[in-house]
């Protein structure tokens, strides 16, 4: 396990700036702060530059001998490419609006974590290498000269931003930080300074069809594991396809929710619901990934992982995609995904076989999110359901970014929490909707060296789920991404113990009741139902 | 030391004209100068949006600020998260004219005990970033009058609302005042606020300066040395009508410092920061609609050779295992 210091010492936070220029400010490395570097044999195998075993820590990063050069050919390049590049690089008033508008700089001070700043790292350079006259001003123009602690130090602040785009909102030019810091991973790559947590599922990804490597047999052992669960507990047998040919729905969503504890009981929760409604879906286990770890790395990587979507719905032969509960997967699907491997004109526009509703808003991509299928269910009463059945919980619920400031999905799954859940509580209306916190590990960062800063970052959502803990005894914090599944359940225990996390589609499978099947005593997590504690064994 | 070498930039710019009129130069402040800053902001502006405008929007990237459209039965927001042409527009306009993404912006609070994060409404940027605006704009229309002969109705009427408290004579624009308090927020903003002092570069206080030497200059020539407007505009009109020509009648030299900062804005504007209001027409999560999953949005440079690591292979990869775990292959071993 990684320390961390107890809360108490971690929210001793100074927001106030040092007298000295940022410029003048080295960057620290210490444990805690980084992810860590990309094996060599990882880079090689995705073709990335200068494989290498080094560390951030190290005092020479081994860059290649003309990487100033190999940089700034990139940062043209990158302009040329993108209107947001250029856009956000020059018209910054420096308002200061986006100050404090991010979870890092809220939970840890660091100037350097104002985007603001973050952006200013960028184009310090740009200014420095590219504007006559702010090269001769130099740092009063805040232009500074490439040099290799500018890779330091852009590595430390890129690799900790989780590309969840709050300050854009608040932002009057709508300058991305996200965008702003795609490009500059996009420039790190160049050099072969990047993280093994992102790069290691890429290429994961890229082979067996997931970001956790698990290979076809294995994904259907412990899909068939699930299915046991789901026969303990329902005494109803569930024989999901895999790569079946023929059926009218292809399902994809992230692999760590059939690995990993609680996004299995989410996992359980759509096989429970297909099965009820009888739908006409299958698995895939060369499309067993939903999230997309390409887009924290580049464009060409998430066009890569992303085209299996498609290659898997054309050789199965599916009318159209459903996809599962995931942050950054829907900012994909609805903002890349057809400009990148679409259009796909052999695929129909989503239509429910069970309610007929047709989904126009997913007519480019014919891929339907789960809430919204979902929602349209319950809204039409083709769900049998006993919200009784969650009592247990108080929950309220965590926008993911993503799906948030990338698509607008808010109502949606609130509408079906509210239909399976009887106690539902919003936190503050400052840290949700659009104005949602991060989990403190989206963009790739949700690894274990990376905890500390993690839970900094985690602070201001961790404290909103605190306000409602303690105001209306709130114990579950609902969600609909398979990251926040994986880093809120720490996060919490930190903020606010005593609250556990759920997927949306655990609750809908907890109240879900299928034909024939036997009287539940247990939740999906195999706790006893409100008034069958005693029924147990 | 960026504030100030700003300052000294600005005094710089204020004394030169001051001091040059009086050597006899006054058809070089009073005249060349004014047509290479004309130039030298339309085509470096238009430069500038060129440059924007023709380099491509690869993703449809909108930062959405409220509910997708989607089932019929729920409410979107189709002006925070437009899905359509109209929906953009009306987005724009309140970005535009009202600051909508300013007006959101809140303050973050620590408190120890609890701990607690608290966020409160912060809209004192956005009041005075929009009284900075709307005086500019309204001091903008009001000096039409130097440059039109007969002044066009809405320029009078401009004029008159501008005065209508009618305090003082010569008559006191409000708009002269309040374009003080607000620079003069925004200056003092970035001067004790000790995170945008941080952020703060020269290319920050040099515009606030010199709006603001303008200003004063202004109200230094309007209110206290009463120059002669008659002559102002004669040389005014004779810019503008491409007939220019010094007036007979002096003009006192505060009118050239005034003229000069005005044109060193001119000159600066396509270069900085300044073109925030035309880049704010081309930021690509503001003015593109939430769209890209109900139709297709291009990307101009998309590389059709990027292809996904085939099925093919990953069941050659596999195969062996996929059969023993009775999954399906479309080639037998």
């Amino acid at each position: 396990m990684a320390k961390y210091p107890p809360p108490e010492e971690l929210i001793k936070i100074n927001y106030t700036t040092p007298v000295k220029s940022w410029m003048d400010t080295k960057t620290a490395f210490k444990p805690g702060n980084f992810s860590y570097p990309g094996k060599p044999e990882i880079l090689k195998y995705l073709g990335m530059p200068n494989p290498r075993v080094w560390s951030p820590t190290d005092d020479d990063w081994q860059l290649p001998p003309d990487w100033q050069r190999i940089v700034m050919e990139k940062f043209r390049e990158k302009l040329k490419k993108y209107r947001s590049f250029k856009i956000f690089m020059d018209v910054c008033v420096r308002c200061g609006a986006c100050a404090d508008k991010c979870h890092f700089f809220i939970g840890g001070g660091d100037p350097k974590n104002m985007p603001v700043l973050r952006a200013e790292l960028l184009r310090s350079i740009y200014r420095g290498e590219f504007s006559a006259a702010a090269k001769v001003l130099g740092k009063l123009a805040g232009a500074r000269k490439l040099e290799e602690d500018v890779i330091k130090e852009w590595f430390l602040y890129f690799y900790q931003c989780t590309e969840c785009r709050r300050c854009s909102l608040f932002c009057p030019y709508g300058i991305d930080t996200a965008e702003i810091t795609m490009m500059a991973r996009e420039l790190l790559h160049e050099v072969g300074c990047n993280i093994n947590w992102i790069l290691e599922p890429a290429a994961n990804c890229n082979r067996t069809g997931n970001h956790l490597g698990i290979q076809p047999h294995a994904y259907k052992d412990m899909m068939d594991f699930l299915c046991d669960d789901i026969e303990e507990i329902t005494g109803k047998r569930i024989r999901p396809n895999v790569n079946k040919k023929g059926c009218e729905i292809l399902f994809i969503t992230p692999s760590g929710d059939i690995f990993a504890d609680p996004g299995i009981y989410t996992y359980m929760g759509y096989l429970i619901l297909f099965e009820h409604l009888g739908l006409d879906v299958t698995w895939s286990t060369y499309a067993s990934e939903g999230g997309n770890f390409g887009l924290f790395t580049s464009d060409k990587m998430m066009k890569k992982l992303n085209a299996k979507m498609y290659a898997e719905a054309e050789r199965l032969g599916a009318k159209w995609i459903l996809g599962g509960e995931c942050g950054h997967m829907w900012r994909v699907i609805n903002q890349y995904m057809s400009t990148m491997n679409g259009p796909a004109d052999f695929l129909e526009t989503p239509v429910s076989p069970i309610t007929g509703t047709k989904f126009d808003a997913a007519a480019g991509t014919k891929m339907l999110h789960i809430a919204e299928f979902t929602a349209d269910l319950i809204k039409h009463g083709k769900l049998n359901l006993d919200p009784s059945r969650n009592d247990n919980f108080k929950t309220t619920f965590h926008d993911s970014c993503n799906p948030a400031r990338g698509m607008g999905l808010f109502e949606e799954p609130r509408y079906v929490l509210k239909n399976v859940c009887r106690y539902f509580y919003e936190m503050p209306e400052n840290t949700i909707r659009e104005q949602t916190f991060c989990c403190g590990g989206g963009a790739g960062l949700n690894n274990e060296e990376f905890t500390e800063t993690r839970l900094r970052g985690g602070l201001p959502r961790g404290n909103a789920v605190k306000y409602v803990r303690d105001r209306h005894g709130v114990n579950n914090l609902a969600c609909v991404c398979a990251i926040d599944r994986a880093t809120l359940p720490p996060l919490c225990d930190y903020w606010a113990p005593g609250v556990g996390v759920s997927g949306l589609h655990e609750l809908v499978g907890n109240a879900i009741i299928l034909d024939g099947e036997k009287k539940r005593t247990t939740d999906l997590r195999q706790n006893p139902l409100p008034g069958m504690e005693d029924e147990e064994e | 030391m960026a504030a100030f070498y700003s300052f000294l930039a600005v005094l710089a710019l204020i004394v030169i004209p001051w001091l040059g009129v009086g050597m006899g130069m006054g058809a070089l402040f009073g005249i060349v100068l004014p047509y290479i800053a004309i130039i030298i902001f339309m085509v470096g502006f238009t430069m500038r949006i060129v440059d924007w405008a023709k380099s491509p929007v690869p993703f449809c990237i909108p930062t959405t600020g409220g509910q997708q459209k989607s089932l019929p039965w729920i409410k979107n927001s189709p002006w925070d998260n437009p899905y359509d042409k109209k929906g953009v527009f009306m987005r724009m306009v309140l970005e535009v004219l009202c600051f909508r993404s300013l007006f959101r912006n809140t303050s973050v609070k620590l408190q120890q005990e609890g701990p607690k994060v608290g966020y409160s409404s912060e809209k004192s940027l956005w009041l005075f970033a929009l009284i900075f605006h709307y005086c500019f704009l309204l001091i903008l229309v009001r000096h039409l009058r130097f440059f039109m002969a007969p002044v066009p109705y809405p320029v009078h009427i401009a004029e008159f609302m501008d005065s209508i408290l009618q305090i003082g004579l010569p008559v006191m624009y409000q708009s002269d005042v309040l374009i003080l308090v607000g620079l003069g927020f925004l200056l003092a903003r970035r001067v004790f606020d000790g995170k945008v002092r941080y952020i703060s570069l020269m290319q920050d206080y040099f515009p606030l300066l010199l709006l603001l030497g303008i200003v004063v200059t202004g109200v230094w020539m309007r209110y206290v040395v009463k120059v002669d407007v008659i002559a102002v505009k004669e040389l005014a009109m004779g810019i503008v009508t491409l007939h220019p020509h010094m007036p007979k009648a002096a003009i006192d030299p505060s009118v050239y410092a005034h003229l000069t900062l005005v044109c060193a804005l001119f000159i600066y504007f396509p270069f900085s920061k300044l073109m925030h209001m035309g880049g704010v027409f081309l930021s690509p999560t503001r003015v593109v609609p939430n769209m890209s999953r109900r139709a297709m949005w291009v990307n101009p440079w998309n590389d059709p050779s990027i292809k996904p690591h085939s099925y093919a292979a990953y069941e050659d990869d596999f195969r062996e295992k996929m059969i023993e775990a009775g999954l399906p292959v479309d080639k037998k071993a």
